[in-house]
C-alpha cells in the first residue's frame, strides 16, 4: 500500500535517523511511504489566533499538493507536523468562509476543495496495520528492555486532534508491547517538555526534562521513546545540563518509536543513525544484545 | 505587588481586543484555578494563568507585562482541563501578539551565543521565531 507522506524539516536533518528508520519499517510491513512532492514548511506551530489566515496559508498549501494528486490522506512522522496540518484541515473544512478566503488569496493554486484527512504514522500502525501483524514481523523481541512511552503535548492535545485517549493514551505502550519491550508508564507521559521554550529558556526546559526522566528512571526505565523531533532535541540534548546541576541523574537514551521498530524486526542498525544520538543507546543495546 | 481596579480599566477596549484575536469567552471564566493547577510551567510564571484571565477581564492592561504570555509554551494541558472550555493557550497567543503586531520582538536569536544556536534543531529555531517575533 502507498501512503503519501509529509516529512517536514528536521526528519530532513538532525532527525535524518526518525526518518530512515521509518520508511525501512514501513516497507518491511508492506507501506511505501511517499514523499508528498514539493511539501513545504507545515508552519510549525499552528496560528492560535482566530484573525489570522496568513499563518494558514502554508499547511493549506501542502493539502493543495495532496489534492493535486487525486488523494485525501497524508502521514505525518512528526508531532508537530501533524498537529498544525491536521488543525489547519478541520479549520478550512469546517469555516467555508476562511477557506474562500485562502483559496482567493493563493490564486496561483487550484482552489482547496477540503478533502485531506491528516493522520500520524502511529495511527497506520494502530488501525491499519494492526499490532498483530507488526508483532509478527519481530524477529528479535526487545525482551527485558524496559521504555517510558513519551506522548508529550501535540499528538494528544488539543482533544480534538488527539490520536488517542488525552489523558491516558495508549498507542505508544500497545506497539512497545507488540515489540516484546516491557512498559514503563506514568502520568508524565503527556508533560509538556517545554518546546520551544528550549531557544531562549533552557533551564525551564532542563528542569523539565529533569523530572520527566527521573520520574521514568525512578519507576525503571532504561530508555525512553518518542515521536517528536523537538521532544527529542530537549529529552536528549537536554540531558548534558540536568547532569551538571543533579550530580545524581541518570542519562538515559531516547530513540524514535521507529528505530526501537527497526532493532525488533532484526533491520540493519544502520538506519536507526545512532550518531545523531546525545545520549548513546549503542551501550545499552549491546548490554542487551540487540545490536 | 499593588493591585488597582477601577471603572476606568474595567472599560478599556482590552477585553474587545483579546476577543477578537482569540475568540475567546473571556468572561465565562469563573477562577475555579484548574488551569493553574494544571499548568507543568506555573512555578515559572509570575501571574497564574487564571490571573492572567482574570486581569484581562478587569481591563487591566499591566496583564500585556507579564512573563507569563512568554513561558506558555502552548502545551493545552489547562485548555483540555477547563471546565467552561475556554482555550488558555489562544488568549496568551492574542496577549503576545498585541506585542508582536506593533513589532515589539520577545526573542532576538542574534543575542544567543553561536554555538548554542547551531546545535538547535528547525523545529526549535522555527517554532519559537513564529512565536515570539512578529
Amino acid at each position: 500500500m502507498e501512503l503519501l507522506y509529509f516529512p517536514g524539516c528536521t526528519l530532513k536533518t538532525s532527525a535524518k535517523n526518525f526518518e530512515d528508520s521509518a520508511l525501512t519499517v514501513a516497507s518491511k510491513l508492506g507501506l511505501e511511504l511517499r514523499e508528498l512532492p514539493r511539501w513545504n514548511c507545515c508552519g510549525t506551530v499552528y496560528s492560535l489566533a482566530a484573525d489570522d489566515l496568513m499563518h494558514q496559508l502554508a499547511p493549506v498549501r501542502n493539502l493543495v499538493r495532496v489534492q493535486e494528486l487525486n488523494r485525501d490522506k497524508l502521514v505525518t512522522l512528526c508531532s508537530m507536523c501533524y498537529n498544525t496540518l491536521k488543525r489547519a484541515s478541520r479549520l478550512v473544512r469546517r469555516n467555508s468562509e476562511k477557506l474562500e478566503t485562502i483559496n482567493m488569496f493563493m490564486d496561483e493554486e487550484q482552489s482547496y476543495e477540503g478533502r485531506v484527512e491528516v493522520f500520524h504514522f502511529l495511527q497506520t500502525l494502530r488501525d491499519e496495520v494492526g499490532f498483530k501483524k507488526i508483532s509478527e514481523k519481530v524477529v528479535k523481541p526487545l525482551k527485558d528492555l524496559k521504555i517510558f512511552p513519551y506522548y508529550g503535548c501535540l499528538l494528544v492535545r488539543p482533544e480534538e486532534e488527539a490520536i488517542d485517549d488525552p489523558n491516558d493514551p495508549t498507542v505508544m505502550n500497545d506497539l512497545l508491547k507488540s515489540l516484546g519491550a516491557e512498559v514503563i508508564d506514568n502520568s508524565f507521559k503527556t508533560v509538556c517538555c517545554g518546546s520551544y521554550l528550549t531557544v531562549d529558556k533552557k533551564e525551564v526546559v532542563a528542569e523539565m526534562t529533569y523530572k520527566i526522566l527521573s520520574a521514568a528512571v525512578k519507576d525503571g526505565a532504561e530508555a525512553v521513546t518518542l515521536s517528536c523531533p523537538l521532544c527529542h532535541f530537549n529529552l536528549d540534548f537536554r540531558q548534558a545540563e540536568v547532569a551538571e546541576k543533579h550530580p545524581e541523574f541518570k542519562r538515559i537514551p531516547v530513540f524514535y518509536f521507529t528505530q526501537l521498530m527497526a532493532l525488533a524486526f532484526g533491520l540493519n542498525p544502520e538506519v536507526c543513525r545512532f550518531n545523531l544520538h546525545f545520549v548513546d543507546p549503542k551501550p545499552l543495546l549491546r548490554g542487551k544484545g540487540f545490536i | 505587588m499593588e493591585i488597582k481596579v477601577s471603572l476606568k480599566k474595567v472599560k478599556s477596549p482590552l477585553v474587545r481586543k483579546v476577543t477578537e484575536i482569540s475568540d475567546e469567552k473571556i468572561y465565562s471564566c469563573y477562577q475555579c484555578g484548574k488551569c493553574s493547577a494544571g499548568c507543568p510551567f506555573a512555578d515559572q510564571m509570575d501571574l497564574l494563568p487564571n490571573q492572567v484571565i482574570r486581569f484581562v477581564q478587569l481591563g487591566m492592561e499591566e496583564v500585556l507585562d507579564c512573563k507569563t504570555i512568554w513561558v506558555c509554551s502552548a502545551c493545552f494541558t489547562c485548555r483540555v482541563g477547563c471546565p467552561k472550555g475556554i482555550d488558555i493557550a489562544n488568549l496568551n497567543e492574542a496577549l503576545r501578539l498585541l506585542h508582536l503586531r506593533r513589532n515589539q520582538d520577545h526573542l532576538k536569536l542574534g543575542k544567543l551565543p553561536r554555538e548554542e544556536l547551531l546545535k538547535l534543531p528547525q523545529i526549535a529555531l522555527i517554532s519559537s521565531l513564529r512565536k515570539y517575533t512578529a
